[in-house]
């Protein structure tokens, strides 16, 4: 492995090129941006956690004693609020992305450092409004805002949390922008297409659902703001206005969402995957396409929300119909994964545990997202507790497991130091126990009937509640140790060299933490992606052989 | 987003640090724009979607409606911004060739036709107010009441359908004017640096990049204008 | 909760929720073997190919478009038979049979208020015999909300301006939950109730132990005459600027843009709201709106009026307590007192 031996480091890195506050809040060096997204968005993190450790308090038993129920209905709108617009979609692009987009196609920052940076202050001020909305008495609508409940009766702060939302949209927004321009047009010599890592194409895809979904939201939000505040009447059917255009403009947007949630992810679990089994990834171009095909397919599926909101019963069968076909491309993913293990040389590290995780529970959430895309099971599960089960899959298990196995597996980079092994294995373990007695037990309570959003609720649930709320208490140590050893490291942690994992991407030939232009000299790229042996050697396995090796 | 791309551009008059060379630069800064445009098609979009779903659920009440709106002052302002594309598009072009004196005259030009648009619907708007087609409670003090018969109400159309009308007329306008004022205000950007000679036939990307900026407002007003204004126009009352 | 708790599915008690279930259990066996399959083989090639020295370098592996087209094309057509096979159940849940007895439910922050062809009211319960096909019309006074039966497998969302509607019959008499699905405010987990189904003849006796109100069809004959429709609506022509109503409800109308509508009962509705928005061919936009004017309820009762008018050409149909192959869209209403008032 001499082969992928870093330049010497130099004492100087992009930590300590300069010191003071004022050098990082105007730092314009996107992996400084990264790391202030990082600490913005674990705070919103820990918010958002303690409205889920209330939820699950609260449903421990059935009567609804221990918040009354408009204080329960703020929390588990401020729970989906915080974790969806300020935790989830941000979580991997803005941190990871951040950091590691320029660094694995060697360039020396993303196109537009200023935006860079105003993003993230876009992202704290749509922020501060939201908490602002959350101290001053709260929102009760739900993350989904649904009209005619959010513009006419909520008595709550829902101009300010919009406000906040459509905010923070902008911060979306122009990070897919520089993400887009940087990758197309900030690439090193060599760096072809087809070299690129599939960290980066998935972060491609996510950003054209960011830059094509997240306008509609931001123009909604504000539609339903005004409503409110002048009682215009788009929205509501006392004066003219129809409802259910709220639900398929929000979903236009909040559907591809998931995507903007899952699809880093993917990228992470690819990355994991490959570097951490040695191997190239097996059908590069299909994992790399099958991105694209989700993001693009991603936009024509948002009618599945409204299988039971009174949408004609074709337009169900047609969205229905490409759920499904959406299903095709994740698949692709799952399988493909899988074969890269064959005959790899598989290591156990924490990152590698997330993936496995990872590749797990999106199994199964994806698996249970198709009983959701079924028309005729969707009417008895939608609404219930089945679905708050599949979206946490989706969300925690997809999304949470690819940002915590990116973080740990790129620690060593980003912070210069190495995390205690031995804690991160054994949170990774705590976090999927956890994450599974929690959120499995509310796929049985959905099919039982549990609706979702309620306070209080028949007894016969009771079982299942108490589950999960034990699994929530697992998963809140589970998070909290990452949390806790992750600072450690930053000063006691060993330190890292330039390239612990010994592996051929770009980010990893440089010193960590790396310099503030990322490479002492311009990379030129002559390798392929997950090239750890010399292609001549590719070895062409069982029955399904191709006459060539697979050209990637 | 657009101001602080300029402001990037502007800030730096050479190459910047991070791109290879001004080809990647100029590449970098032209593609950021097109982005950043389709984003705002997708933004104007949600609007289209609202305007031709109730348009074609209330068809009476958005002719009447529209009837009412002043397409003189309407139809000029069309042609004012397609006039101030062409003086946009001759401030790139003598950008490009060197001409400094054409490039200042051009670009004051297209400030002026923007601001005499800005003008025009400010007269549009204050039209409205007077006669209470401020959609809601938005004006305090001046709820949405306008005169029945002025309006030539035939009866049975609500005038709460022709509300949604003016609703969807005012965010669509109002989003258009402020994104013109926007306009207006990197236009106001370049003509300072140019005046100071900034722009050169090598370096001319923040002149080119705002002229697609204009060019999509101009645009997006193209589609308004017709839609608001002229659709319907004679198939409204009885 | 009288019914047995069955771990893993709620109590069937509808001729469709066996139906719901058959398909569930498909898709459930289709997740096991997905997942065992994924797990097992991630499984097996974690251990059999771990690392057993640091240096070691496996060779790389050549893609494969056999493998490719294999793992695309097997869950497509997999997703084809869910998707077949879920649309077929979706059909028949959402297309209720013509024969159904109707049953008026307006949803309200945060009670379910439910109302009788024979005039029966129910606030948060909904008494139906088994074996009998009920069809729910459904709006809201205010906000959305969702009527949920788990022991039936069905649900739709109820949303204000429009009416939306759900059938069902219950095979098992039982008492069955009826719980608000869409988050509708502060009392939304309060907003929950139960579907009582009875054997045909408890069922007939807690009719007549109810019979005290008046029927939906004869209240709205009498919104009808308050509010002068008959002025210009007369029953069978009468007054002569409106259309005649008689024998209106489910027949075919031509409108004046030469369009044709069936006047079901989205139609009717509008047509009170919103009247200048189908206007029947013939007839001037001369009527003014009654939105405001009128409640949920009170659309609900003149509707149900509507239905019972339905003349004497129409064949008289089934007694209320009864589904009666090929009878009229209304036949509850046709027997009701209303018609016979009228």
């Amino acid at each position: 492995m001499e082969e992928f031996t870093p330049p010497v480091p130099s004492k100087i890195n992009y930590i300590n090129a300069q010191y003071g506050l004022k050098s990082w809040l105007l730092t314009k060096d996107h992996k400084r941006i990264a790391l202030l997204y990082l600490g913005s968005i674990t705070f919103f993190f820990f918010i958002g956690g303690i409205y889920a450790m209330l939820i699950r308090l609260e449903l421990l038993t059935p009567q609804g004693d221990l918040l009354q129920s408009t204080t329960y209905n703020k929390v588990f709108t401020q729970h989906g609020i915080i974790m969806v617009f300020f935790f989830l979609i941000p979580s991997i692009p803005a941190t990871l992305g951040n950091f590691l987009v320029p660094m694995m196609i060697g360039a020396k920052d993303l196109a537009f450092p200023r935006i860079n940076l105003l993003s993230w202050y876009i992202y704290m001020l749509g922020g501060l409004i939201t908490i602002y909305a959350l101290l001053a008495g709260g929102v009760d609508t739900g993350w989904t805002f649904y009209t005619p409940f959010s513009t006419t009766f909520s008595n709550s702060y829902v101009v300010a949390a919009g406000l906040g939302i459509f905010i923070n949209g902008f911060s979306s927004i122009l990070t897919g922008l520089n993400f887009i321009v940087t990758i197309h047009t900030m690439r090193a010599p060599g760096m072809t297409w087809f070299r690129l890592p599939l960290f980066i194409w998935s972060h491609y895809a996510t950003s054209l659902v960011m830059i094509l979904g997240t306008p509609v939201i931001a123009i909604t939000v504000l539609l339903v703001a005004f409503e409110r505040v002048a009682h215009i009447g788009i929205f509501d059917p006392a004066v003219g206005g129809d409802p259910v255009l709220f639900q398929h403009l929000f979903w236009f947007y909040s559907h591809p969402a998931v995507y903007i949630m899952i699809l880093p992810s993917m990228g992470v679990v690819s990355e994991l995957i490959a570097n951490f089994s040695r191997k190239n990834i097996f059908g590069y171009s299909f994992v790399a396409f099958s991105s694209l095909a989700i993001a693009v397919f991603g936009f024509l599926v948002w009618g599945h929300h409204l299988f039971v909101s009174g949408q004609s019963i074709y337009a169900g069968m047609i969205f229905s119909f490409l759920s499904f076909a959406v299903a095709v491309p994740s698949a692709i993913k799952v399988f493909n994964w899988t074969a890269t293990l064959y005959k790899g040389s598989i290591s156990f590290d924490t990152p590698m545990l997330y993936a496995l995780g990872f590749i797990g529970l999106f199994t199964i959430g994806g698996m249970t997202g198709l009983f959701l895309a079924t028309l005729g099971v969707d009417v008895h599960v939608t609404d219930t507790y089945f679905i708050v089960a599949h979206f946490h899959y989706i969300m925690v298990g997809g999304a949470i497991f690819g940002y915590l196995g990116g973080l740990h597996y790129w620690w060593p980079k980003i912070s210069g130091r190495m995390y205690p092994d031995g804690w991160g294995r054994f949170s990774a373990l705590l976090i999927f126990a956890g994450f599974n007695l929690t959120f499995f037990p509310q796929f049985v309570a959905g099919y039982l009937g549990m609706p979702r959003r309620y306070h209080a609720y028949p007894p016969e649930f009771q079982v299942f509640n108490v589950l999960s709320t034990a699994g929530a208490s697992i998963l809140a140590v589970g998070y909290l140790i990452p949390a806790i050893y992750l600072v450690w490291s930053m000063r006691y942690g060993k330190v890292a060299p330039g390239n612990p994992w010994n592996l051929p991407g770009l980010e990893w030939r440089t010193q960590s933490p790396p310099p503030t232009e990322n490479f002492d000299y311009t990379p030129v790229v002559t390798w392929e992606a997950y090239e750890f042996a010399p292609p001549e050697e590719t070895e062409v396995v069982g029955r399904f052989r191709d006459e060539v090796p697979e050209k990637v | 987003m657009a101001e602080s791309y300029v402001e990037h551009e502007v800030g730096h008059p050479a190459l910047q640090h991070h791109f290879a060379n001004l080809e990647q630069q100029r590449e970098a800064g032209t593609l950021g724009m097109w982005v950043f445009l389709v984003t705002e098609i997708m933004f104007f979009g949600g609007m289209f979607l609202a305007y031709t779903l109730y348009r074609s659920k209330y068809p009476e009440a958005f002719a009447i409606a529209s009837n009412h709106l002043d397409i003189k002052l309407g139809a000029i302002n069309t042609a004012v911004l397609i006039f101030s594309s062409f003086t946009m598009a001759m401030a790139v072009y003598s950008t490009q060739i060197g001409k400094r004196r054409a490039q200042i005259i051009s670009l004051v030009a297209t400030i002026i036709l923007g601001l005499a648009f800005l003008g025009i619907k400010a007269v549009e708007y204050y039209q409205k107010y007077e006669d209470h087609l401020i959609p809601g409670s938005l004006i305090p003090g001046n709820p949405f009441n306008p005169d029945p018969h002025a309006m030539h109400l035939t009866q049975g159309v609500l005038m709460q359908h022709v509300q949604m009308f003016y609703w969807i007329y005012f965010a669509m306008t109002g989003m258009h004017a402020l994104h013109m004022i926007i306009g207006v205000g990197l236009l106001s950007f370049l003509l300072y640096f140019s005046v100071k000679g900034r722009y050169s036939p090598e370096y001319h990307n923040p002149v080119e990049v705002i002229g697609l900026y204009w060019h999509f407002v101009d645009i997006v007003w193209i589609f308004l204008f017709p839609l608001l204004y002229l659709l319907g126009r004679h198939t409204g009352g009885h | 909760m009288q019914t047995p708790w069955i771990p893993f599915i709620p109590p069937s008690a509808s001729t469709l929720s066996d139906k719901v279930d058959a398909l569930y259990f498909y898709l459930v066996g289709v997740t096991i073997f997905f997942t065992l399959l994924i797990w097992g083989v991630l499984g097996f090639f974690v251990i059999k190919y771990r690392r057993r020295n640091r240096y070691e370098i496996p060779r790389p592996v050549a893609g494969s478009l056999k493998l490719e087209t294999m793992w695309s094309v097997i869950p497509f057509i997999i997703a084809m038979t869910m998707f077949a096979w879920g649309a077929q159940v979706f059909f028949q849940l959402w297309r209720p049979p013509a024969n159904a007895v109707e049953v008026y439910v307006v949803g309200k922050q945060w009670m379910w208020k439910i109302q009788h062809t024979t005039g029966q009211r129910e606030i948060n319960e909904l008494h139906v015999p088994v074996g009998r096909k009920i069809k729910l019309i459904m709006t809201t006074e205010d906000v959305i909300h969702a009527f949920f039966v788990p022991a039936f497998r069905i649900k739709a969302d109820v949303v204000p301006g429009r009416y939306t509607t759900l059938w069902f019959e219950a095979t098992k008499p039982g008492r069955y939950h009826l719980f608000c699905a869409e988050y509708c405010g502060m009392n939304h987990s309060g907003m929950i109730g139960s579907v009582v189904a009875m054997e045909p003849t408890e069922f007939d006796s807690w009719l007549s132990g109810n019979t005290s109100q008046q029927s939906p069809a004869v209240a709205g004959q009498q919104i009808y005459v308050t509010l002068g429709c008959v002025s210009c609506h007369g029953a069978s022509g009468e007054g002569g600027r409106g259309p005649a109503l008689e024998g209106l409800f489910g027949k075919q109308v031509f409108l004046n843009n030469g369009q044709t509508v069936v006047a079901d009962e989205g139609y009717v509705r509008e047509s009170i709201v919103n009247p200048q928005a189908k206007l029947v061919n013939g007839f001037g936009p001369i009527m003014p709106t009654f939105q405001g004017q009128v409640s949920e309820e009170q659309l609900l009762q003149i509707l149900a009026f509507i239905k019972s008018l339905q003349g004497e050409t129409q064949p008289t149909t089934a007694r209320p307590s009864g589904p009666v192959p090929g009878s009229s869209p209304a036949p509850a209403a046709a027997a009701s007192p209303g018609a016979v008032n009228r």
